[in-house]
């Protein structure tokens, strides 16, 4: 599908990726929690859910949960920084600055957890 | 005795102008369940959509329904969906939207069709009067003027929205519109909030209701398809947001900010 020309534009790639994020958190955070639940389960359920961790899908998901967040966090701040603060043009750069400090958290986790 | 081209008196759409090919020119014919149908245009130079449609009605289908007024982005009338994007189609120049001497025009987005390139607007107006989009005066011609400072931050505010024509794009652009029946749009909105911010409008109270209900400013997702799109380059997710603060604090301190 072609995309809708009068969408081709950063604050509706922003939406975009905003609500992306959203949705996918909602799913995947559940499961998240799930996971960290087992662990709490004395000895036998830290140790499952530790061996579960070094599944490299689970470590992908993982990291995939942390850019989605960090993702959704920048662009939501970006939301309400642009509707609560004065208007100021140079607020455009927001989304710059949003996607790259999520692609940081991106590496970053990449480094240290990878 | 048979009119030639060159005895035809200057007319719009066929201006003196180096001609430099032709176009292939898509138009949407009929209501919601009509077709496109394809002309070959000759391309002049400055040459506008609107001068497209007009020479194509003068020249190859008479029939054809769209609309316009001024020709130079007054009236705010001649919106229609151009490759895609929503444009006042006066003052936009063919050689800056054609694409490989292709041009799809169709009626604009988010309003009900009538037939061909019109659209009916009264949804739009309407939306403007449940926006409380008018002024409610506050004297009669008996008092003395008031006086307004042009540099006070309210009159800025409302300076900054006030040359909106009407023309619908961005009601057309923006996707809230067409997800929300209720949603007033961004042009309603945009003129309820030069009249908050104007010191001489006494509907304040009813203006701000009207724009917190359901479907109004709350409703906005500052996607921005309207600033993208405006013609005369009005910010309406500014205002917007605007509207949005001063709701909230009329919520929390009971006045209208
Ligand atoms: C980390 C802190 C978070 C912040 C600062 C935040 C902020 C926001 C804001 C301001 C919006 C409104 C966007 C709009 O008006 O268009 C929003 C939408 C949303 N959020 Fe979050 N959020 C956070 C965490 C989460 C989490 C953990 C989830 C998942 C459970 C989530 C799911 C959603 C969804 C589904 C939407 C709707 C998106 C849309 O409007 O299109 N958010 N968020
Ligand atoms: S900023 Fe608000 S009004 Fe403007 S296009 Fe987006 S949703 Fe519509
Ligand atoms: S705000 Fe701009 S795009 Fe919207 S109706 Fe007014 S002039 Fe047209
Ligand atoms: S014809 Fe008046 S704005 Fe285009």
């Amino acid at each position: 599908m072609r995309l809708r020309p009068s969408r081709n534009h950063p604050g509706f790639w922003a939406f975009t990726a905003h609500r992306i994020s959203g949705v996918a958190l909602a799913l995947f955070l559940p499961v998240h929690f799930l996971l960290l639940g087992t662990a709490m389960e004395g000895a036998a359920g830290l140790d499952r859910a530790l061996a579960l961790t070094d599944n490299p899908l689970v470590k992908v998901a993982e990291w995939g949960l942390v850019v989605l967040l960090a993702a959704h966090l920048m662009a939501g701040l970006r939301v309400l920084i642009l509707e609560f603060l004065p208007w100021r043009d140079s607020m455009k750069r927001l989304i710059a600055l949003g996607a790259a400090v999520a692609a940081v958290v991106g590496v970053i986790f990449l480094v240290q957890v990878g | 005795m048979t009119v030639t081209e060159t005895d035809r008196p200057a007319e719009i759409g066929s201006e003196p102008g180096s001609e430099t090919g032709t176009l292939t020119v898509e138009v949407w014919r009929g209501k919601d369940d009509g077709r496109f149908q394809s002309f070959t245009v000759p391309h002049r130079a400055n040459q506008t959509v609107l001068d497209i449609v007009t020479w194509i009605q003068r020249h190859a289908e008479p029939a054809l329904a769209y609309r316009f007024a001024c020709r130079v982005g007054v009236c705010g009338s001649c919106a229609m969906t151009v490759n895609g994007k929503p444009r006042w189609t006066c003052r936009t120049h063919v050689g800056k939207v054609a694409e490989d001497g292709h041009l799809r025009i169709e009626p604009l987005r988010n309003l009900p069709r009538l037939k061909d390139l019109a659209v009916d607007m009264t949804p739009f107006f309407e939306k403007w009067q449940a926006a409380e989009g008018r002024f409610h005066p506050t004297k009669t011609r008996h008092d003395p003027l008031s006086t307004i400072s042009p540099s006070s931050a309210k009159r800025k505010a409302a300076d900054a929205g006030i040359e909106c024509i009407n023309c619908g794009v961005c009601h057309a652009a923006c996707d809230v519109v067409a997800w929300n029946d209720d949603y007033l749009g961004p042009a309603a909105l945009n003129r309820a909030w030069t009249l908050v911010n104007d010191e001489r409008d006494g509907g304040k109270r009813t203006g701000l209701d009207a724009v917190s209900r359901s479907g109004g400013c709350h409703s906005c997702h500052s996607h921005g398809s309207c600033v993208e799109h405006c013609p005369v380059g009005l910010n309406p997710t500014r205002g917007i947001a605007g509207l949005k603060r001063m709701s909230l604090v009329g919520l929390l301190t009971g006045d209208a900010g």
